[in-house]
């Protein structure tokens, strides 16, 4: 088993994922066996093997420097919660 | 026990593209809230990110002045933290392959020289912004300024003192706005300064714990802040206490740094390549054509400044403070037919100090270059005295004449004609007796009165070294 339970938590936390007490080992048995599948990787040589950044071999298009946009704040703060004078609105928060 | 002060600062410019790093919405500064966030930088679902060649460009240019290495393969990569100004809760930076190396620049602190390590540069998008004001007990948040580009630029831990760092922070400031990719505007954001800071003995090799100073946006902050955190460290290790790792922001109205948060909830960015952007290659047909673009770098032109015009270091260092003032400069040498040192001397110090007093900017200048080099011209050909071209300066500065139409119709050409002064300090030796036989009996503070005399009696015209001259001759008889 790569993975502990409080792993499990703390990758939750950080991925903002509420998850129940009761799954927790469910989870970390599966998340554990994802990981040990990909460490037989581990087992190849891969000296000679570039890194892959991207699966597909092209580089990226660049786009000219221009403005392209339009303004179009009320359709997007349609879908708001919540909004005022223009700004979108979330539960406060204190650095 | 005798400290160590140990700097690295990381830089974020604002790069001065029109539209964002990867969407068409505009970047101008000020704009009504959220119109100009569009879909790709609200990170609403089923968008995706095109990379803006411009921004790229740009840091390829920085790249080069700081004679880097520019990768040839580039990759972007996600940063992850959860932040209301941060819609899509990873921020696009660049992680394992930035797209500037290594390279450096040199700054110069009490007349020494020194080089500081830049470790790398790379490519992100800046976040929105949280305003913090009351919304019923809400955050308002403001995403026009999501997606900006912003070049990220590291340096090694090679300051030892605040001096150093401002000194650093200015020329890497003088630099960006002489590749004209940024702007430079420290109030409205566009370059901003966080200050990694730690203390350790004088001759220990390993580094002390060090704290990550927020937020400190002007580079009189920058010192002050470095200063206080400095001072807070080593009273904490010297009253037995320890450092902790932890951002600190500072509070220029209470003039003191404060924890921002405990990195206890670490952070832990886990960072891959995002797989929504392709690697990008930098070709070096590129490089080559980015670099037979580059402007003469300010390094370069005070150089050229001091063995070209003569210029002392000093003077050479403010003229070419930016690519403005050093055009000004140059524009107004010619102007007044290769007067350098008078040239020199106007500007920066009648000019700047005159600009200075209003907050205008070099290119707002009321006088142009043609018009200063014109006044300079005339102090140069004895046609005006130094004192007088101050007046003819004030009165160029509020209006629209040139300095010859200006001397022309206030009559304010210096007297040439020898015999009318001599005839002048005649009747004022005639008629202060008195101020001759103090004089006479070895006063000679007396003298600065008969020049007084003369020059009232010309309306300060007449040449002082011709007045001294002729007064002091007249006087021995």
């Amino acid at each position: 088993m790569s993975l502990t339970a409080d792993d499990v938590k703390k990758i939750a936390h950080l991925a903002r994922l509420g998850i129940d007490q009761q799954n927790i080992d469910n989870y970390t048995q599966d998340l554990s066996r994802m990981l040990d599948l990909m460490t037989q990787m581990n087992d190849l040589n891969t000296d000679d093997v570039a890194p892959m950044a991207h699966p597909l071999d092209q580089q990226q298009r660049l786009r000219p420097d221009e403005v392209t946009e339009s303004d179009q704040r009320e359709k997007f703060q349609r879908i708001a919660p919540q909004v005022e004078n223009g700004l979108y609105l979330v539960p406060k928060v204190i650095d | 026990m005798e400290w160590e002060v140990v700097i690295g600062l990381e830089i974020h410019a604002q790069l001065a593209t029109k539209s964002k790093i990867f969407s068409g919405a505009s970047t101008a500064y000020g704009a009504q809230p959220n119109t100009q966030a569009c879909a790709v930088d609200l990170g609403l679902p089923g968008v995706l990110p095109v990379l803006n060649q411009e921004a790229v460009r740009m840091a390829v240019k920085f790249g080069l002045a700081i004679e880097a290495e520019i990768t040839h393969y580039s990759v972007f990569a996600r940063k992850n933290y959860f932040y209301p100004d941060l819609p899509k809760g990873y921020q696009i930076s660049q992680f394992e392959l930035p797209i500037v190396g290594p390279g450096h620049i040199d700054i110069d602190v009490d007349g020494n020289t020194k080089r500081i390590g830049v470790t790398r540069a790379h490519l992100e998008e800046d976040a929105g912004k949280s305003l913090h004001a009351d919304f019923q007990g809400l955050t308002g948040i403001d995403l026009n300024r999501a997606g900006t580009p912003l070049l990220e630029i590291v340096s090694e831990p090679d300051m030892r003192s605040a001096k150093e760092a401002v000194a650093y922070m200015r020329k890497l400031h003088e630099l960006v706005r002489y590749l004209e990719i940024c702007d430079g505007n420290m109030q409205e954001g566009s370059f901003r300064c966080d200050a990694n800071v730690s203390v350790r003995p004088k001759g220990q090799q390993e580094f002390g714990t060090r704290t990550e100073l927020k937020n400190i946006n002007s580079f009189r902050f920058v010192e002050r802040a470095i200063n206080h955190e400095v001072e807070r460290q080593i009273d904490v290790i010297e009253n037995g206490g320890t450092i902790i790792q932890e951002t600190r922001l500072y509070d220029a109205d209470a003039d003191e740094t404060r924890s921002m948060r405990t990195k206890e909830e670490a952070n832990d960015y886990r960072y891959f390549p995002d797989p929504d952007l392709l690697p990008i290659y930098i070709e070096d047909s590129l490089k080559a054509q980015l670099k037979s673009e580059l402007p003469e770098l300010p390094a370069a032109k005070k150089e050229r400044f001091m063995s070209q015009f003569g210029l002392d270091q000093e003077t050479a260092g403010i003229l070419t403070s930016t690519r403005e003032l050093a055009q000004f400069f140059e524009l107004t040498v010619e102007a007044s037919d290769n007067v350098v040192k008078l040239a020199a001397n106007w500007i920066s110090g009648d000019l700047i100090g005159a600009l200075n007093k209003q907050s205008l900017e070099i290119t707002e200048s009321p006088i142009d270059p043609v018009r200063l080099g014109g006044l300079i011209k005339r102090i140069s050909d004895n046609t005006i005295s130094g004192k007088i071209a101050k007046q003819v300066f004030e009165a160029m500065w509020h209006g629209q004449d040139s300095a010859d139409d200006i001397i022309e119709a206030q009559g304010l050409k210096q007297i040439t004609d020898t015999g009318a002064i001599e005839a002048i300090i005649d009747t004022i030796i005639a008629n202060n007796p008195k101020q001759v036989e103090q004089y006479l009996g070895g006063k000679e503070k007396v003298f600065g009165f008969f020049v007084g005399q003369v020059m009232k009696e010309t309306q300060g015209k007449a040449s002082p070294a011709e007045v001294n001259k002729m007064l002091k001759q007249k006087l021995k008889k």
